[in-house]
Parts: structure tokens; C-alpha cells; sequence
């Protein structure tokens, strides 16, 4: 069908704009962790890694980028409240009793875990891309590697990330296997290996990312 | 009173054919102008309301469920059965017919049933355009199977959910009309008058079951398919809601019911726990085409585990007494072995009331795996009530009331004694005689429904000049209203001790006794007796709480009930007069020696068409003669 | 042989769909476990109805399994806590003596409460005469075997086409989402090769009703699927999405 009024009207619509824009965002993830693992091959490598980021297309690469991200954001936000809201009406009087058979705790606090991540992302770009809210010493524009570790330093603001990527792994563990169903990338031979899919990508952006803090504060780097 | 069954004259090869190139038509401009209402929506109901929107009436639909989608259609499970000779094993349409026509006792009008026959090609075609999921090969072709002692091929199914898969079929042709306004659904509406003005039926009373509000609904015509009344047995196969409540107020404004006596006691179906029971549960027909029906030959090995009892004390009464058709027997004879063998006391399971369906010797043979395919859904529902396996340990079986034969009387044209009331489906008697043979109701709903009505109710209507309906406030209709309110106000005003439901067990347990697989005078006539004070008590001691005005479920119980108790003396009554034996109605002083039924054609080849005289006066039976042109009266034996 | 038990149950009473309800403690006594619950119920209403009470309203008629009239969630299951089982082919010998049941009618603005545990699914039917059919009108069939049609599809619809309309799905579904129940109207006649010509414009049609109707959407939880009395897969949401895009 092609996109009309009626598509993004349709619940069927919001959940595909849902799993398509959570798709770039996952992918984004996935690739910024392998980004960020040069943390491990030292500060030349970061920075440099950074630099390039910054200038691709004389700079316009990542602006590209930005707002791509951005859209996405905003339509998956858009998305998630809108079917919130309309499933939310869908059941005005609450059980007296409910005995859950197949809801897992990602799946129903989904949108818990989203709103921890979109408040992650906020205090996290301030954080490391702005540079306004920086704990841990000055903040140095370029100076990746050295804000990342300065900050991670403080222990309190590696916990907050800590805490972040476990309401990353909820929101993925559920998010990927859901947006295959919701596309409907379903074959009776493979079905079973989606749930795995999901948690396999989960557990490694989530422990890279984790690792990340906890190294620092090992003192791994520094 | 005077029975015309207006058949045409024509070779039955060609009659129906004829007629309906004879009939007349509604031109297509003046059709709209029509309004029909059809009281139900099961197979017969739902096929005739879908039909008639497609060309052009105006309909209104009724039920009493939630959806048209819940009639009782959707419990048929084992199949329907069609002459197209798909296996070319030999069916034909004539041999269906002949088949049905013997299998009824010959207590059917051939007319009819040879149309059936011709008609049956159709519905399968019908049904798959509709997307019906029959059962396939591998080859992509429709698969058949036996059924209830057909010697051929002829039945086809959707696993264990044949009707429900043509109900939803029929059903979702209804919404489509329901979505192009060509119907008009009501869903939750209890039809508890019919309107007649000037001898002709234009409408009906109804009661929204929701809010309680009576109102009355008007038409050019008024089709009537609500189904079998096999419930005034309490416990039976059909759903709780089942009733006979419209073909009894029809009956009562004029429309004979012909032969009430002739109820289809079905074989397999689970047998009763206790006193609880508020229901029977039917175990398809085709178990017995790989189970094996047998009991103990000892009283003393009843108590025992099956296992523990020898094969050599093990009596197969239906192979014994019929080697050629064997446990394959048609329903009447197989349910009445039961009862025998049970009557001796070598019945199993609670209250000696069982035998065993065996399969062990299917599994040997096929292997589990593949007697799991045939029924597996089957064991499945049978272990859920009864908490056994039937993989392991032999089913339990007893006989229960399944189906109706009789209902209301009508003739070629499906119309009632009544003009303009026609009636389809198991609410009729037109098709079975005295002995329904299996998967040949849905047969008959859908023939009726699909491919008969819509062009009879078109000759009809085609007399009446359009839309001469009359005024809501004719005097006929207020008075039926009326009528309908009074009998809401006595029910809630009787202030008794008794539930409807106590009441409804009372007259099961007299009709089961004495109007059920096995009559005879004496107890019919104990039975009139007892359903008389029943009756009284009934309307003395009833309680029944609430108010008309609001959803109520003991109300509309207690209407059932009510009517349910005069229908009861009716069966009886038609089962006395009918001094003979056939199909599901066995007379105990009518037998062969060797305990078969023995028909009495020199005096009984009829149909008895029972009139309503008024209140407290004996109905008058009337009859229509039945010749057998065809299929030459033989008496059946499937020794 | 067959044990008793004296339950407690905990109803929910209304007396319409403008009325607040509430819930009431009924004593079932002298309960055999071959009873199945309906019946369970039917002994407590004739109770009620001869104290002068008046008796609980709860939606049935076949108690087969296959109308798909009843409906209550039993405690916090639709249907109960068998699998596979519908409230009326539930028996007493999955409860044991002194049990509390709590009883519930299915809770969905799609499906305003009647009275007591009865509800109005007529949602349903609105969708299925959105689109939930194949034109075929009376007559015009060309013979049945013209048509081939795969075992493997036959068989695939038939699994999908056993649903029988109860409204299970939604009552558990956190979401209130009816999209088990059009999903396989959907499947059912999307995978017959009859079904094909109206195959995309079915999806829409019917899911824009759906909409309308007020059920909620899906964020793929999977409660329908397991309380399913019919065993509908969730397979067929993600062809259904498939089909719509
Ligand atoms: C368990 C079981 C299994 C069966 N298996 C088979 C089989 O395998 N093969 C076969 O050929 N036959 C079978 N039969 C018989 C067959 O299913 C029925 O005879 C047939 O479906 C009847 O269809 P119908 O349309 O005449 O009536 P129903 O399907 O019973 O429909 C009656 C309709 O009338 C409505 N109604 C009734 N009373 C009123 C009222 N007062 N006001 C308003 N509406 C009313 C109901 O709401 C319903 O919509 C079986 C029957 C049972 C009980
Ligand atoms: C920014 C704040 C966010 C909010 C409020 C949010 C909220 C939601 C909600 C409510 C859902 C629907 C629940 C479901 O479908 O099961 C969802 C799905 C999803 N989210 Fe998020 N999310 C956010 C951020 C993210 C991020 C950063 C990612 C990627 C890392 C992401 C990836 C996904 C995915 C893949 C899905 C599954 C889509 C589908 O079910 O089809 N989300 N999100
Ligand atoms: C512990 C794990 C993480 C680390 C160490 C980390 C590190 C960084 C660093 C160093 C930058 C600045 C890059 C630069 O300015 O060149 C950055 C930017 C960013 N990060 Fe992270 N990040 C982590 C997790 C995440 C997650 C989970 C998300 C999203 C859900 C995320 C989203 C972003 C975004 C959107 C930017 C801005 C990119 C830009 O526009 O420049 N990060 N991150
Ligand atoms: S999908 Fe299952 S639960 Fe939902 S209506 Fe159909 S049968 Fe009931
Ligand atoms: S439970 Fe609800 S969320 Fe979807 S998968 Fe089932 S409809
Ligand atoms: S009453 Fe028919 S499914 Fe339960």
C-alpha cells in the first residue's frame, strides 16, 4: 500500500514508522560502538577517528548524519506516544487481576527504557559532544579521548552510563525482535533464531558500551 | 386443512429445473421494493439472507447470539456430503437421492430430496469460491471421506470444523451484504410472535434481548430458519440457546408441524457425569469408521478396567448383528444397540450407561501418528471433558439427542401452510423422513439457503404487489405486541420457588424416559399425563427475577421453557398416533423378531402435519400421503 | 472417582453498560470436578435466582468450544488457566478445594460491558464486513476442483481460519489490540489462491475499521497468541504487516 493519510493514521503505520526509525537508531548504536572501541587502541586513534568523522564531506557528513538521526528520533518519539496514547484508551478499566504468560519485563517497559534513553542521549551529548555539562574537568573540544576519560573518572557519571546502556539493553532485547515482526521479516524456518538475533546484537553493543566506563575506572585507560 | 405440496408434474430429472424456469420474477428495478425478514442465521439463515441481498431485497436479519457467526451451524463437525463423484467410485445425484430417500425410512417426499441431491454439486462449489478451507490432497484436489454408512466416497470436510468453515463462509458473505446495506443485522433479537394479517405472515415481534424493548417488525415476507428443537430434551448435542420458540409461535398462528416425533438420536457422544450435566457433547460420526464399538459380554466384567477384560469377552455387537455395514450402521440402529447391550446391564462408566469406542486395533493397523491426524482434535476434546486418553484407554460412548426431523410443514417451495412464512433448514421437516443420515444437514441448510429460497420467495412475492405492508399500528400487529408483553408480565409475575432451568431438567428426564430412542403407548401416554402437570406447576410455581426491561437471561430461559413444554406434549402425541416403527421413531410394540423397526407403509406412508385448534383443544393431525416413484419401499437392512 | 470442593468466587457485577460495577463474593459449594465451570456457574445462578437474588449473566451457547460466546477472564486468563480451553470446555478438576476465583469480563473500550460478564464484540463483526470475505456471490462458482489448491495452503488456512471470533486476544492484550483476531481473517483467505485479487485492499479495509473500533495496536507482546483457545500463531501479525506494506 502506498504511504497516505491513512498509513501513518493506521496503527499498523505507527508501529513501521516505530520499527524503521528504530532501525536507524539501532544501526546507528551498533556503529558507534565499533566507533568508540578504538577508545582501546589509544587517544591518537580515537581523536583521529573523530576528525574524520567531523570533516567527511568537508563537515557536512556529519551534519547529514545529525539530522538523519535527529528525524528519527523525533518520528520514533512521535510514534511511541501517539500508539501509547491509543492503547492506552483501548483499555479504560484495568483488570482486577492479570496473570502475564508471555510478556517479558523489556517488552512491557518499553517505553520506560525509551524515555531513560532519550534523557541519556540529552545529558550525554551536553556531555561529550557540546561539552556544557562535563564533570571530571574541563572539556576540550577535539580532545575526545581525554573528555571521555576524564569524565568516565567520576564514578558517579560512569554509573549514570552504566544505568543508561541497562535500559538500552531492555529497549533492544524487545526492540529488535519487534521490528522484525512489525515488518514482517517472519519465515517459520527462522522465527526462532529472531529472538537470539536480538539478543545477541543487545549483549554486544551493551557490554562494549559498558566496558568503555568500566575500564576506565579500572584504570585500564587513562 | 389442505396439504399441497405443489411438486410439479415433471420427470423428477428435470423438475426443479423446470419449476424455475416456470416460476415467476421479481423485475430487478421492483426488488428493492421488498422487504424480507430472515429469522436466523445459521447455514440456512445466513446462505438466504446473503443470497437475497445479493439480488436486491431489502433484508433484515435476526439471531439471538452476540454474531450471526455463533448459530449452532458452527458445531457440526464430520462433513457434507456432495454427489460429485470426485473418487469415481460411482455416486451420482441419483444415487445420493436414492441413498437419502432409504436412509430417511421413506418418510421423505422424493421431490425434495432429489433436488437436494442435485443441489449439493453446487454448495461445495460455492463454498471453495468463498474460500472455504476443505481438506485437500496433494495434488491440490478436494479430499473426500465415508460417512455414517455411505457406501461411497461422497463427503468433504475441514478437519474436525466442516460446519463451522462453511458457517463462516455464509457468514462472511452476510457482512459483505451487511457492509453494502442490502442487510440489515440484529444481533441479540429473540423472535417471540409472528405477525399474520390477512393469512398472510408480514412480520414479526421481537424482544432486544439487550434492553428488553418489544417492538415489531414488518415485511412483504418472513423466512423462518432457526433450527432443530432438539433441547425440550433438556440434555442434547445442540447449543443451550437452541429453541423452538419461533416455529412455535408460527405453529400457533397457523403453520402445521409436521411429524414432531422424529428425533435423531445420535450414537457417539460422551456419555453423562451426573446431575450437574447442563450439556451432551458429540464425538463425530467418522470415529466409527476406525473405532470399534463393543461391551462387555459379562455383567461382572463391567466394573473392570477395559484393559483387564479378555478379547474373548468382548461383545462387537455391531459386527455381530450387521457384518456387512458393521460399526458403520446408520445412527438410529447403532444408538439403539447401545441402549440394548446397556439395557442388559453390560453398560460401562458411571451409571452403566456406556460403551466402549475402541481404537487400539485402528492404531496397530495405522500407526498413531496417523490415526492423530484423522482425530486428533477429536481425542483432544474428548480427553479435556473426560480427562482420559483415548490413545490409551478405549472411549466411553452413549447415545444423545442430536437432530430434529420434524419441524414446520412446508412444500416444494418451502413455504409453510402459511403464505409468505417460509421456513428452511433443520426448522423444516422437508428432506430426512424419519432418519437423518450424516453430513447431510449442512447439505440441506445451505441447499436451502443458497439455491432454493431465493428463487421461491421471488414466485411469492411476485403476486404481492410491492411494499403493500401494513400500518404499524394495524390491529394485528398491536394485538401480537400485546400478546408478547402479556406473556413477559405473567412469567415475572408468577413469584414461584422453581428456576426455568429446574423446570426445563423436569421435562427432559419425562421425554428421554418416554418419548426417546425407544416408545411405546403406555409410556407416551404417562408421558401426556406428566407433561400436563408439569405444565401447571410450571406456570404456578415459576420464579423468575429482574425485570422485562433489562438484559435477562432467566427470562428469555423461562419463554424457551414454556413453549418447549407444549411441544413436548405434542411429540408425544405424534409419537402415539404414529403406531409403527421408523428411523429415529421406534415403537416397541412394532418390531421384528430380531428387534429391528417395523414400518407400517399400508397405513403410516405419510407425513402427519399437526394444526393448532386453540388452547386446551386436541390438535388435528392431517396428513400428506408419500408415493415412492423412485426409490421402491424396501424395508432396510444393513444385515 | 469424582472429589467436591467449596470455592469462593469473586464476581464482577453490572448492572448495564451505564452503571458502575463492582465485584461480589458468591459461595460455590459441593463442587465436583467433573463439573465444567460453566456449569459451576449455572449452580450458583440457580442458587442466587432461589434466594431472590438475581442470578450472574455470562455469555455461552454451544459449550464446545467452537461458537466462541464465552467469555470471562477467570483469574486474570481469559478463558482460564488451561491451554487451548475455552471457559466452557474448562472442568472443575483444574481448581481445587477452597480456591478463590476471581471473574472478570473481557476489559476493552472496544467491547463496552452489557451487563455482569457479557459483553458487546460487535467490533467484530464490523471488521469482518469491512473486508473480512471473498466476493463470491450465490451462483456464480465455477466447479470446485477447478481450483488447485496446495495441502500446505489449505492446511495453513485452516490452522488460521480456526479462530472462532471470542475475543480472547483482546481481552488479554496489554494493548487492548485485536490484531491476532485480523490477522488471521486475514491469513485464512490471503494464503487460498481465491483470496488473492482482494488480498491488499482487505488488509487495509479492515485494519482501518479496526482502528476506528478503538482496540489498541501492537507492540508485540505475544499474550494473545498464549491465551488463544484456537492457538493462533503470532506469525500471522507479521504476515498481516507484510501484506500492508
Ligand atoms: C454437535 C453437532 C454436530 C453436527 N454435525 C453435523 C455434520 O457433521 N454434518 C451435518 O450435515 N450436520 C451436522 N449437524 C446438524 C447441523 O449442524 C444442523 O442441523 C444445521 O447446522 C442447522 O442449521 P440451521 O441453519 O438450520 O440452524 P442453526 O445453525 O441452529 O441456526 C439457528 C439460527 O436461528 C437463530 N434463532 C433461533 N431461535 C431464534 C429466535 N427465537 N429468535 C431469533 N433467532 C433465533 C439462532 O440465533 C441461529 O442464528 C450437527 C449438529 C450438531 C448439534
Ligand atoms: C528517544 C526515546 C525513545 C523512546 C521514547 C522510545 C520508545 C519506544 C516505544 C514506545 C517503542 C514501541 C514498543 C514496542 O514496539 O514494543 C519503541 C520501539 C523501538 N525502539 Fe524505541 N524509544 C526511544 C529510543 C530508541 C532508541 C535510541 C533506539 C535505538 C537504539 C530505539 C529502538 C527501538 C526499536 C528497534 C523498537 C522496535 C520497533 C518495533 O517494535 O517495531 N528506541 N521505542
Ligand atoms: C558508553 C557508551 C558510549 C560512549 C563511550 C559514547 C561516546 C561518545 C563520544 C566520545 C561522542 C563524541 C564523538 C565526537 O564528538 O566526535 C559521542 C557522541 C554521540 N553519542 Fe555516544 N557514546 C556512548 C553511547 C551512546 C549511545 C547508547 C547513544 C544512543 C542511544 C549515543 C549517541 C550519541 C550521539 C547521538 C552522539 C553525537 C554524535 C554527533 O552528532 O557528533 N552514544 N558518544
Ligand atoms: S484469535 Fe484466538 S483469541 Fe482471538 S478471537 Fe480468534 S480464537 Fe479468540
Ligand atoms: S498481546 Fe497485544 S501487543 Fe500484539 S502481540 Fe498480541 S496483540
Ligand atoms: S460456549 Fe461456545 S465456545 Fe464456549
Amino acid at each position: 500500500m502506498k504511504p497516505d493519510a491513512t498509513f501513518l493514521g493506521s496503527s499498523i503505520g505507527k508501529k513501521i514508522v516505530m520499527a524503521v526509525t528504530g532501525l536507524v537508531l539501532v544501526l546507528f548504536v551498533i556503529g558507534h560502538m565499533v566507533g568508540n572501541l578504538q577508545i582501546f587502541m589509544g587517544a591518537e586513534a580515537l581523536n583521529a577517528y573523530s576528525e574524520f568523522l567531523h570533516h567527511m564531506l568537508h563537515g557536512g557528513g556529519l551534519w547529514i548524519a545529525r539530522l538523519v538521526l535527529l528525524a528519527c528520533a523525533a518520528l520514533h518519539i512521535w510514534a511511541a506516544v501517539t500508539l501509547t496514547r491509543m492503547n492506552a484508551a483501548a483499555r479504560p478499566v484495568p483488570y482486577r487481576q492479570v496473570h502475564r504468560e508471555a510478556s517479558t519485563f523489556a517488552s512491557r517497559y518499553m517505553r520506560v527504557t525509551g524515555f531513560i534513553l532519550l534523557f541519556f542521549i540529552v545529558f550525554h551529548l551536553l556531555n561529550l559532544t557540546t561539552g556544557q555539562w562535563h564533570p571530571g574537568g574541563a572539556f576540550v573540544k577535539g580532545q575526545v579521548y581525554r573528555n571521555l576519560v576524564s569524565t568516565f573518572q567520576v564514578a558517579w557519571v560512569s554509573a549514570l552510563y552504566i544505568v543508561a546502556m541497562v535500559a538500552l539493553a531492555g529497549h533492544l532485547s524487545h526492540g529488535i525482535w519487534s521490528l522484525m515482526q512489525t515488518m514482517g521479516w517472519n519465515h517459520p524456518r527462522y522465527n526462532a533464531l529472531r529472538k537470539h538475533l536480538a539478543w545477541a546484537v543487545t549483549a554486544v553493543v551493551v557490554v562494549a558500551n559498558i566496558s568503555f566506563p568500566i575500564a576506565v575506572l579500572a584504570g585500564f585507560i587513562r | 386443512m389442505e396439504l399441497n405440496p405443489n411438486v410439479p408434474s415433471d420427470p423428477i430429472e428435470q423438475m426443479w429445473e423446470n419449476h424455475r424456469f416456470n416460476m415467476k420474477l421479481v423485475n430487478p428495478a421492483n426488488k428493492r421494493k421488498y422487504k424480507v425478514i430472515v429469522v436466523g442465521s445459521g447455514l440456512a439463515g445466513a446462505a438466504a439472507a446473503a443470497s437475497m441481498g445479493e439480488l436486491g431485497y431489502q433484508v433484515d436479519c435476526y439471531c439471538y447470539q452476540d454474531s450471526p457467526r455463533r448459530a449452532h451451524s458452527i458445531a457440526a463437525q464430520g462433513g457434507i456430503n456432495a454427489a460429485k463423484n470426485y473418487r469415481g467410485d460411482g455416486d451420482s445425484i441419483y444415487r445420493l437421492f436414492y441413498d437419502t430417500v432409504k436412509g430417511g425410512d421413506f418418510r421423505s417426499r422424493e421431490a425434495n430430496v432429489y433436488r437436494l441431491a442435485e443441489n449439493s454439486v453446487k454448495i461445495i462449489d460455492q463454498a471453495v469460491a468463498q474460500g472455504v478451507p476443505f481438506a485437500r490432497e496433494y495434488g491440490g484436489l478436494l479430499d473426500n471421506r465415508s460417512f455414517g454408512g455411505a457406501q461411497v466416497s461422497r463427503t468433504f470436510y475441514a478437519k474436525g470444523q466442516t460446519g463451522q468453515q462453511l458457517l463462516l463462509g455464509a457468514y462472511q458473505a452476510l457482512e459483505r451484504q451487511i457492509g453494502l446495506e442490502t442487510v440489515k443485522m440484529n444481533t441479540r433479537h429473540e423472535m417471540l410472535e409472528l405477525v399474520v394479517v390477512d393469512g398472510h405472515a408480514k412480520g414479526i415481534v421481537v424482544r432486544d434481548m439487550v434492553t428488553g424493548k418489544v417492538e415489531s417488525h414488518l415485511a412483504d415476507a418472513v423466512v423462518l430458519a432457526t433450527g432443530g428443537y432438539g433441547n425440550v430434551f433438556y440434555l442434547s448435542t445442540n447449543a443451550k440457546g437452541c429453541n423452538v420458540t419461533a416455529n412455535w409461535r408460527a405453529y400457533k398462528k397457523g403453520a402445521a408441524f409436521a411429524n414432531p416425533c422424529y428425533t435423531q438420536i445420535h450414537p457417539t457422544c460422551i456419555p453423562v457425569t451426573g446431575d450437574h450435566q447442563s450439556k451432551l457433547t458429540l464425538m463425530s460420526e467418522s470415529l466409527r469408521n476406525d473405532g470399534r464399538v463393543w461391551a462387555p459380554k459379562k455383567k461382572e466384567d463391567c466394573g473392570k478396567k477395559p484393559g483387564e477384560i479378555k478379547e474373548e469377552d468382548r461383545d462387537y455387537f455391531l459386527e455381530r448383528k450387521y457384518p456387512s455395514f458393521g460399526n458403520l450402521v446408520p445412527r438410529d440402529v447403532a444408538s439403539r444397540n447401545a441402549k440394548e447391550v446397556c439395557d442388559e446391564g453390560r453398560g460401562v462408566g458411571p451409571g452403566g450407561r456406556g460403551v466402549y469406542l475402541d481404537f487400539s486395533d485402528a492404531i496397530k493397523r495405522l500407526g498413531k501418528h496417523k490415526v492423530e491426524e484423522k482425530y486428533g482434535n477429536l481425542f483432544e476434546m474428548y480427553e479435556r471433558i473426560t480427562d482420559e486418553n483415548p490413545y490409551e484407554v478405549p472411549m466411553r460412548i452413549y447415545p444423545a439427542v442430536h437432530y430434529t426431523m420434524g419441524g414446520l410443514w412446508v412444500d416444494y417451495n418451502l413455504q409453510s401452510t402459511i403464505p409468505g412464512l417460509f421456513v428452511l433448514g433443520e426448522a423444516n421437516f422437508s428432506d430426512h423422513g424419519a432418519n437423518r443420515l450424516g453430513a447431510s444437514a449442512l447439505m440441506q441448510g445451505l441447499s436451502d439457503g443458497y439455491f432454493i429460497v431465493p428463487y421461491t420467495i421471488g414466485n411469492y412475492l411476485a403476486g404481492q404487489s410491492p411494499a403493500k405492508r401494513p400500518a404499524a399500528d394495524h390491529a394485528d400487529v398491536k394485538a401480537a405486541e400485546a400478546a408478547v408483553k402479556a406473556r413477559t408480565e405473567r412469567f415475572l409475575s408468577i413469584g414461584g420457588k422453581e428456576t426455568p432451568t429446574h423446570f426445563h431438567r423436569e421435562l427432559g428426564k419425562i421425554m428421554w424416559e418416554y418419548c426417546g430412542m425407544a416408545r411405546n403407548e403406555a409410556g407416551l401416554k404417562k408421558a401426556i399425563e406428566l407433561i400436563g402437570e408439569l405444565r401447571k406447576e410450571f406456570w404456578s410455581n415459576l420464579r423468575v427475577p429482574g425485570t422485562g426491561e433489562e438484559l435477562n437471561q432467566s427470562l428469555e430461559m423461562a419463554g424457551r421453557v414454556a413453549d418447549f413444554i407444549e411441544l413436548g406434549e405434542l411429540m408425544c402425541l405424534d409419537a402415539l398416533e404414529r403406531r409403527e416403527s421408523c428411523g429415529g421413531h421406534f415403537r416397541e410394540e412394532f418390531q421384528t423378531p430380531e428387534g429391528e423397526a417395523l414400518r407400517d407403509d399400508a397405513n403410516f406412508a405419510h407425513v402427519a402435519a399437526w394444526e393448532y385448534k386453540g388452547e386446551g383443544v386436541k390438535p388435528a393431525r392431517n396428513v400428506e400421503p408419500l408415493e415412492f416413484e423412485h426409490v421402491h419401499l424396501a424395508t432396510r437392512s444393513y444385515k | 472417582m469424582s472429589k467436591t470442593m467449596n470455592l469462593t468466587l469473586l464476581v464482577w457485577r453490572q448492572k448495564d453498560a451505564k452503571s458502575e460495577g463492582g465485584f461480589r463474593p458468591y459461595k460455590a459449594s459441593g463442587i465436583s470436578d467433573d463439573m465444567s465451570f460453566l456449569e459451576m456457574l449455572d449452580i450458583v445462578n440457580e442458587g442466587l435466582i432461589k434466594a431472590g437474588d438475581e442470578p450472574i449473566a455470562f455469555d455461552h451457547d454451544c459449550r464446545e468450544g467452537i461458537c466462541g460466546m464465552c467469555s470471562m477472564v477467570i483469574n486474570g486468563r481469559p478463558h482460564g488457566p488451561k491451554d487451548r480451553t475455552t471457559a466452557c470446555q474448562l472442568h472443575m478438576r483444574s481448581f481445587k478445594d477452597g480456591d478463590e476465583i476471581v471473574i472478570e469480563p473481557w476489559r476493552a473500550a472496544a467491547f463496552p460491558v452489557q451487563r455482569d460478564l457479557v459483553v458487546d464484540r460487535g467490533a467484530f463483526d464490523r471488521i469482518i464486513a469491512a473486508g473480512g470475505f471473498i466476493s463470491a456471490p450465490t451462483g456464480t462458482a465455477p466447479d470446485a476442483n477447478l481450483i488447485l489448491v496446495p495441502k500446505e495452503a489449505a492446511d495453513a488456512a485452516m490452522d488460521a481460519a480456526a479462530c472462532i471470533g471470542c475475543g480472547a486476544c483482546v481481552a488479554a492484550c496489554p494493548n487492548g489490540s485485536a490484531m491476532l483476531f485480523v490477522a488471521a481473517k486475514l491469513a485464512h483467505l490471503g494464503m487460498l489462491p481465491q483470496g488473492q485479487p482482494e488480498r491488499y485492499s482487505r488488509v487495509v479495509r479492515m485494519v482501518e475499521v479496526m482502528d476506528e473500533e478503538g482496540f489498541g495496536g501492537c507492540t508485540n507482546i505475544g499474550e494473545c497468541a498464549a491465551v488463544c483457545p484456537k492457538e493462533i500463531s503470532m506469525d500471522f501479525i507479521a504476515q498481516m504487516n507484510r501484506d500492508l506494506l
